[in-house]
């Protein structure tokens, strides 16, 4: 980068090029008054205080819009500027009401410290009384536009960050007001509720309901968002060791002071929810029933300590620590003597840790989520970023914004279509043929990365005979994708680089889903888009900790780091780690487990933190098994419906009651933080585990912390090697960290692939195992919503989060609507072989004629009970993403 | 080539017309035309024609600015000179039409010149008159003389020459054209358009875009809107120079929604110019391709700012953003782009047709060329004129405009629109040219003209023009949006008779912070109306504050009406009339104002007859009346008295 040598204010600064005078100065710790810059967004030059002097120019040039030039000579502080700030500052004043004793933004306000820097004499205009509106029924947060002294950056981060374009300036003149295109409610302008605005507005003008009369935090403490696999990192503001405010955390490379609405405004409500559960539970005559830790706890350890280790699974969460994780498996191993341990990692992205292990050596994303904005292409397929992983879809505007390509494929009209170059909108189902015409095209017409493919691969040649059977017209018969498009989408991947490549559950569940993984490696390889920033295969991991809970062994086939529990030397060196000798078999499946347990082989589950009765595939298959099982423990933080059939329930610490660590989607493994004290006498999974492994005469738990036991992991999992609690201090570590000086690794597969070479697979086409026929004519896809997460329990406690999603909606096609019927609102039935669920027709666009699509996350509407659990041969995955239904309308409305 | 054949058939078709033995009628329906009610002349001729199964040819044409006499219409009968008939009302038509095209009578009465050669007895030449005599008009000269809606009339009278001449010479060699005649913009700010084209032609980038601002929003102004509703081909073959210059790909031509008739005929323009190989793909052969569209402003005025207006053109919000970068390096979608105003398109035309060296023979040492204002407000003759740049303003005011209305006192001069400034009697001697007008604390603008009388308040004056500022303020940086309001405040203030003492004080130091702190043009030039009669006319504000009186008797909250007992006749009509029922009186009775109750409509003042005179109008000065009505005998004595 250019170096620029200037001056500003008799003090030589050297600055680079493409840097704002304002920045520089900055830099050089020189502090130049400010209301309407923000370093998220693009300069304004709207409040006029950072003029500045500069030789050679007219005027008084802004500091914030003015680049810097060699050689430039800069003033700030003369007392002809401070005069014209004076001025400026005084009719910024005069509109704006005197009442900072009331406001709730006192001591934090902006325009303050600003008067205060500047120092006022007098106002000697008048104030302007401007009535204009105040809001104060939206979900969150009140707009009030007295307060608002028009700095337009609620504007521009909703504009140029957010990307969601609700709010905008209104009016002319001294009238101007930041509203909604025609005074539309925030809720139907496209406002997505993430609070960006509140948290750049300077003033009180908007301000967080629910905190605005708490005062100043006493202090602030960062942690991770206990929601989805980004890891944002949150900053909680504290009084008196309560939370008032959860903001986003500016200073990190995930989040960078962004954060969406479930970790802006989902959290404090679900904390503090009088349904926490405070208390064990022992059930007793069919109820359950209060009982003390003693009590529970001799229970679950008595009765545990009846079955053989084949009659007892253990069902592990993502939403734990990494150390709650690891002490969960290794009770799991070294003391019940089992392999059965799984999680709902099986239901997300088993066939990516599957398939991107046999093809790269490293099952998880190659790339970092900032890097991602440095991409000149960038391809998503089967993912809804924008409501799945909202952050990462602004790092994906970043890019756009910058120029890059997108390109979207998905059937459904997503949210992120709208700022695409290009989308495909492919039959459900259709993605190995689709990939593979695509790369089809990229070899035809030797668009790919002949020395990547040379160097750093092999098999091509077996993967090019494969693609034999992909013409464009074969692929434009499966899949319903004209052929122009499908060249194009293949010309605009392989020719702007670096491409990133994004995916997540529209590629994995499926019954073919390891194969719709390997078809994207194959593309990125063709085209040398791994190992480099901008470039690579990233799965969006869809639970806060479901990378750390594989990572840390929680799958009935690895220990800790993807170690193999059938290699000998492995399972050697933990036998003697943890002094016991362990089982060599490998374990179930979550899906196994419950077939299992319906059939009676399995008899106890161990569940941790999980929902199955409404995540799982084949819902009511699920709860029969559950209920057939002679003893089920639960832990949680709220009675959740698969709580409700346990035997024993024991109150879990929310993640602001626990230290430990969360690995995020990026391997970034980040700090968890304690807060507060436990809600009544709820305990931290990691003690309850230790607590039962002690009780049923385990070695190895006599943890004080979770610091020492991720010393432990340290020392077992070479990926964590150098990881301890001391380093994450100063923020995250992505993996593999092997050792303490290690900086840890943002871009795998740099040079070699983990594995050696990358592996290049052939494929073939197969059809989702259940097609739509005459009975079931519709196709079922699901998904998650952006104002709600998983299965609610947690953001089903959030009234805001209600207000603004409070039922299961089914989406469904005009056409199909009209065919049947259906008017926006209906009440519908939907039907498949498995099960029918009740649930309100939204009649849209979005999802294409013939497919119906449904979230999983209201009970009343378990989409789940639909669900097929066809899988995948090799990931053992579910065929979430594709049944067959029928819709009919229902007589209740 | 194929434009010769067009051209040569364009001409033959023309001058065809010209020697038809048909008559001619050639009526002005332009929006000012039309405003005179033209369109219902070119009914009622229509049908008189029809009634006397005359064979005519009906040509509508655009403006030639005389808007004080509109409706305007010419006459050609064969083999006589064409002339011009001022205030066609429908009523005139029916005896025209037989007096002169029936029985051959020219009705001289009715005629306000001829045009171009010949003569004939008791009319003068058009062009000897006056209001025309000192104007030159070379960007109106098709005005009012051919079809706008026919390119074949624009391209019969020397039009796209120019752009044949751009294509022979290449673009370095017309870049130099333009930048030899001095040319400078006509939008206000006089920026050297050679210039400005060089720093978008040597910008890198392959999509380049060039723009015209037709969102002339001047209160007062319309030259663009009589140009592009009078010769629209004038402009686009200037913006087709441009783009071959520039090597831009797309054009466009942004025009205010409240010219409907301009963006009709544009549209028809493009059309014609798109049927005629002037615009797609390479075009004339000459290995460019260009295309343009209009865009409707929606507005606001701020949309006339050029970054605000490429926003606006975005689908955004039409606010200025901070320069720079500039244009020329990022515009229009982040691509170098030119934004020209239409008179400067208009005038790249014509240097290419006439060469720089013809167009060095107009105009003055730095401001070179011709140009365009709309003379309005207290003055004689309104319209739109052409002149010389250099002419002085008393030339302008005097001999074009033929002096103030109603044989009352020049006061002043607002020149460049609502941003200008006022200039005072003192300066009418001074020559109208960019930087002359600077240094006068006013600006050349866009070529509105706005004169006022003695009848004028300068406190007012200002009001008004800074309410339109404030109003029309994009709202986005603090001096602008509320520095103008407060001076706004103030102003209002002062005209209701509030002033206070340090009002003038607190003035002048907001128009500075204004002026030197806000971020476009708008901001930076709203307070020259208040800074300029500060200036020039400070004792009126100052009689405002102090002698709360308002010297024109403008301001109606510093003024009263009175009715003198010593001249009421107690005649009873006052008191009728009065809306506000604030006259108290009966027959025979002096008449009392409530000055309470009285609304200061001027009504008494109105119907008082002259030879009583008996109600005054006065501001800062009491007059003393009965406290209720006395017999008029009695005020007769009272007056003797006194």
């Amino acid at each position: 980068m250019d170096k620029i040598k200037i001056t500003i204010d008799n003090k030589p600064i050297t600055g680079r090029a493409g840097m704002t005078v304002l920045e520089a100065a900055k830099m050089a710790g020189i502090y130049i008054p400010t209301l309407c810059y923000h370093p998220a967004l693009t300069p304004f030059g709207a409040c006029r205080l950072c003029i500045t002097e500069i030789e050679g120019m007219r005027g008084f040039p802004t500091s914030c819009t003015t680049p810097v030039n060699d050689g430039m000579v800069i003033k700030t502080n003369t007392p002809q500027l401070q005069e014209l700030r004076r001025g400026i500052l005084e009719l910024t004043i005069t509109d704006h009401p005197y009442s900072c004793i009331t406001c709730p933004t006192n001591g934090r306000c902006e325009l303050q410290k600003v008067a205060a820097n500047i120092g006022m004499k007098e106002i000697t205009l008048p104030y302007i009384y401007k009535k204009r509106p105040t809001y104060r029924n939206d979900p969150f947060f009140d707009r009030d536009y007295n307060m608002c002294i028009l700095c337009g950056r609620c504007v521009r981060i909703c504009h140029e960050v957010r990307g969601a374009t609700a709010i905008t300036f209104t009016q002319r003149g001294i009238k101007t007001v930041i509203g909604t295109a025609f005074g539309r409610p925030l809720q139907e302008s496209g406002c997505q509720f993430c609070g960006a605005c509140v948290d750049a507005c300077p003033t009180g003008a908007l301000t967080e309901r629910a905190r605005e009369w708490a005062g100043l935090a006493d202090r602030d403490v960062v942690t991770t968002c206990p929601y989805c696999g980004v890891g944002c990192q949150l900053s909680l503001q504290l009084k008196k060791n309560r939370i008032i405010e959860v903001l986003p955390h500016e200073k990190n490379e995930v989040n960078r002071g962004q954060v969406c609405v479930k970790g802006r405004f989902g959290i404090t409500e679900f904390v503090y929810h009088p349904q926490r559960l405070t208390t064990p539970l022992i059930k007793r005559n069919g109820k359950l029933t209060e009982a003390s830790w003693d009590e529970a706890l001799n229970l679950v350890t008595s009765r545990l300590a009846n079955y053989h280790k084949d009659e007892v699974a253990i069902i592990a969460s993502a939403k734990c620590t990494n150390e709650e994780n690891y002490v969960t498996q290794k009770f799991g191993r070294a003391v019940l003597g089992t392999n059965n341990i799984d999680h709902c990692a099986r239901l997300c992205h088993s066939p990516t840790v599957a398939g991107l292990a046999r093809v790269f050596g490293s099952g998880a994303m190659t790339n970092s989520i900032h890097d991602i904005g440095e991409a000149a292409c960038i391809l998503i397929i089967g993912t809804n970023t924008s409501e799945s992983h909202p952050v990462t879809a602004l790092e994906v505007l970043k890019a756009v914004r910058r120029g890059a390509k997108l390109i979207i494929i998905n059937p459904r009209e997503i949210e992120l279509v709208r700022f695409a170059d290009l989308w495909l909108r492919p039959r459900l189902g259709t993605d190995v043929p689709l990939l593979m015409g695509m790369a089809r095209t990229i070899v035809d017409e030797n668009l790919m990365d002949q020395a990547f493919i040379t160097e750093r691969c092999e098999n091509f040649d077996a993967f090019k005979k494969s693609l034999q059977n992909f013409t464009l017209d074969t692929v434009t018969q499966i899949t319903g994708v004209p052929k122009d498009k499908i060249s194009e989408a293949a010309h605009i991947y392989a020719t702007n680089k670096p491409a990133s490549l994004l995916f997540a559950m529209g590629i994995t569940q499926h019954s073919h889903g390891t194969d719709n993984v390997l078809a994207i490696a194959n593309l990125a390889m063709l085209t040398g888009n791994i190992g480099s920033p901008g470039s690579g295969v990233n799965p969006l991991r869809g639970q806060n900790n479901v990378q750390g809970a594989c990572d840390m062994g929680s799958l009935p086939n690895v220990f800790p780091g993807y170690q193999q529990t059938t290699n000998e030397t492995v399972r050697q060196k933990f036998e003697a780690a943890w002094d016991v000798s362990l089982n060599p078999t490998q374990g179930l499946t979550l899906t196994e487990i419950f077939d299992a347990a319906h059939h009676k082989r399995i008899k106890a589950i161990h569940l941790i933190g999980e929902n199955p009765i409404l995540s799982d595939p084949d819902a009511n298959h699920v709860r029969k098994a559950l209920e057939t099982l002679e003893f089920l423990v639960v832990q949680d933080i709220f009675l959740s419906e698969t709580a409700r059939l346990a035997d024993v329930v024991l109150p879990s610490a929310s993640f602001v009651e626990r230290d430990g660590t969360f690995t995020n989607t990026e391997r970034r493994v980040q700090r968890v933080r304690k807060v507060i004290e436990p809600i009544g006498a709820s305990r931290p999974d990691w003690w309850i585990i230790c607590q039962i492994a002690r009780g049923m005469g385990g070695k190895g738990f006599d943890f004080e912390n979770p610091s020492q036991i991720m010393d432990e992991i340290a020392h077992l999992t070479p990926i964590y090697g150098g990881i301890n609690y001391r380093r994450l201090q100063k923020g995250g570590l992505q993996w593999p960290c092997p050792t303490p000086d290690h900086l840890g690794t943002p871009i795998l597969h740099t040079q070699l692939f983990t594995r050696g070479k990358g592996r290049f697979t052939p494929l073939q086409y197969r059809p989702s195992a259940e097609l739509p026929d005459k009975t079931y004519p519709l196709v079922l896809t699901t998904g998650r919503r952006l104002f709600h997460f998983h299965t609610g329990t947690m953001t089903r406690k959030v009234k805001g989060l209600n207000t603004l999603l409070n039922e299961g909606l089914v989406e469904i096609n005009p056409i199909d609507a009209d065919a049947l019927g259906i008017v926006d609102g209906d009440i519908l039935k939907v039907i498949s072989r498995r099960g029918e669920v009740p649930a309100k027709a939204r009649v849209t666009e979005w999802s294409p004629a013939g497919v119906v699509y449904m979230d999983f996350h209201f009970a009343e509407s378990s989409t789940n009970i639909l669900t097929n659990t066809a899988l995948d041969l090799v990931a053992k995955i579910p065929e979430l993403k594709a049944c067959a239904v029928r819709i009919e309308k229902s007589h209740h409305r | 080539m194929i434009f010769d054949k067009i051209r040569k058939q364009a001409i033959a078709e023309w001058a065809t017309l010209q020697q038809s033995q048909q008559p001619r009628i050639l009526l002005g329906t332009a929006t000012c035309g039309r405003a005179a009610g033209a369109m219902s002349t070119l009914e009622i001729m229509n049908q008189e024609l029809a009634r006397h199964n005359i064979d005519a040819i009906v040509t509508q044409v655009g403006c030639i600015g005389l808007c004080y006499i509109e409706p305007l219409v010419d006459i050609v009968k064969p083999n006589r000179p064409r002339i011009c008939y001022s205030s066609v009302t429908p009523k005139i038509i029916p005896q025209l039409i037989e007096d002169y095209l029936i029985k051959d009578n020219p009705r001289p009465d009715l005629a306000l010149g001829t045009i171009g050669d010949g003569t004939i007895e008791g009319i003068p030449r058009l062009l000897d008159l006056p209001m025309l005599k000192p104007q030159v008009r070379i960007v109106l000269r098709n005005c009012g003389h051919i079809n706008p809606e026919d390119i074949k009339q624009y391209i019969a009278n020397d039009g796209y020459i120019g752009f044949i001449k751009a294509i022979n010479m290449g673009p370095e060699r017309v870049l130099g054209e333009i930048k030899k005649s001095e040319l400078r913009g006509r939008g206000g700010a006089g920026f050297p358009t050679g210039q400005k084209w060089e720093f978008c032609r040597r910008s890198p980038g392959k999509e380049k875009y060039i723009i015209c601002n037709a969102d002339e929003g001047d209160p007062g102004a319309f030259m663009n809107r009589a140009l592009l509703e009078s010769d629209p081909h004038s402009v686009l073959e200037g913006m087709l120079i441009g783009a071959y210059t520039i090597g831009a790909t797309h054009g466009y031509i942004y025009c205010r929604a409240e010219y409907p008739l301009a963006i009709e005929r544009l549209s028809i323009a493009l059309n014609q110019m798109r049927e005629y190989g002037l615009l797609g793909d390479n075009i004339l052969g000459a290995n460019f391709s260009f295309d343009m569209e209009i865009k409707e402003g929606a507005g606001a005025f701020i949309c006339g700012e050029e970054t605000a207006l490429m926003a606006s053109i975005e689908g955004k919000r039409g606010m200025p953003r901070p320069r720079p970068p500039f244009p020329a390096v990022s515009g229009l979608w982040g691509k170098p782009t030119n934004i020209n105003n239409a008179e400067t398109w208009a005038n790249v035309a014509l240097i290419l047709q006439k060469g720089s060296e013809w167009y060095d023979g107009f105009g003055s040492q730095t401001s070179k060329g011709t140009k365009t204002f709309a003379l309005v407000g207290k003055i004689e003759r309104t319209g739109l004129i052409e002149v010389p740049l250099g002419i002085h303003l008393r030339d302008i005011i005097y001999e074009i405009g033929g002096g103030i209305a109603d044989g009352k006192q020049y006061k002043a001069v607002q020149t460049g629109g609502p941003s200008g400034g006022c200039l005072p009697a003192s300066l009418l001697d001074s020559p109208v040219d960019y930087d002359s007008l600077v240094k006068a604390g006013s600006m050349m603008g866009s070529g509105g003209m706005v004169i006022a009388d003695e009848d004028t308040c300068m406190v007012d004056f200002a009001r008004f023009f800074l309410s339109f500022s404030q109003a029309e303020s994009c709202g986005k940086c603090v001096p602008c949006r509320i520095g103008t309001h407060q001076m706004f405040a103030i102003l209002e203030r002062i005209t209701r008779g509030e002033g206070k003492l340090r009002d003038i004080e607190q003035l002048e130091q907001l128009s500075q912070l204004v002026k030197t702190t806000s971020l476009c043009g708008l901001g930076q030039t709203a307070p020259n109306p208040v800074q300029t009669t500060l200036r020039y006319f400070r004792d009126e504000y100052e009689a405002h504050i102090n002698k709360k009186k308002c010297p024109s008797l403008v301001c109606t909250r510093l003024i009263n009406y009175y009715i003198l007992p010593g001249k009421c006749a107690g005649c009873m009509l006052c008191l009728r009339d009065c809306p506000a029922k604030a006259i108290v009186g009966g027959r025979r009775l002096v008449h009392i104002i409530s000055q309470e109750k009285c609304t200061k409509c001027g009504a008494c003042l109105d119907v008082c007859p002259e030879r009583f005179g008996a109600v005054v109008k006065v501001s800062g000065e009491k007059v003393i009346v009965p406290s209720k009505p006395i017999p008029v005998a009695t005020s007769k004595a009272l007056k003797n008295k006194g």
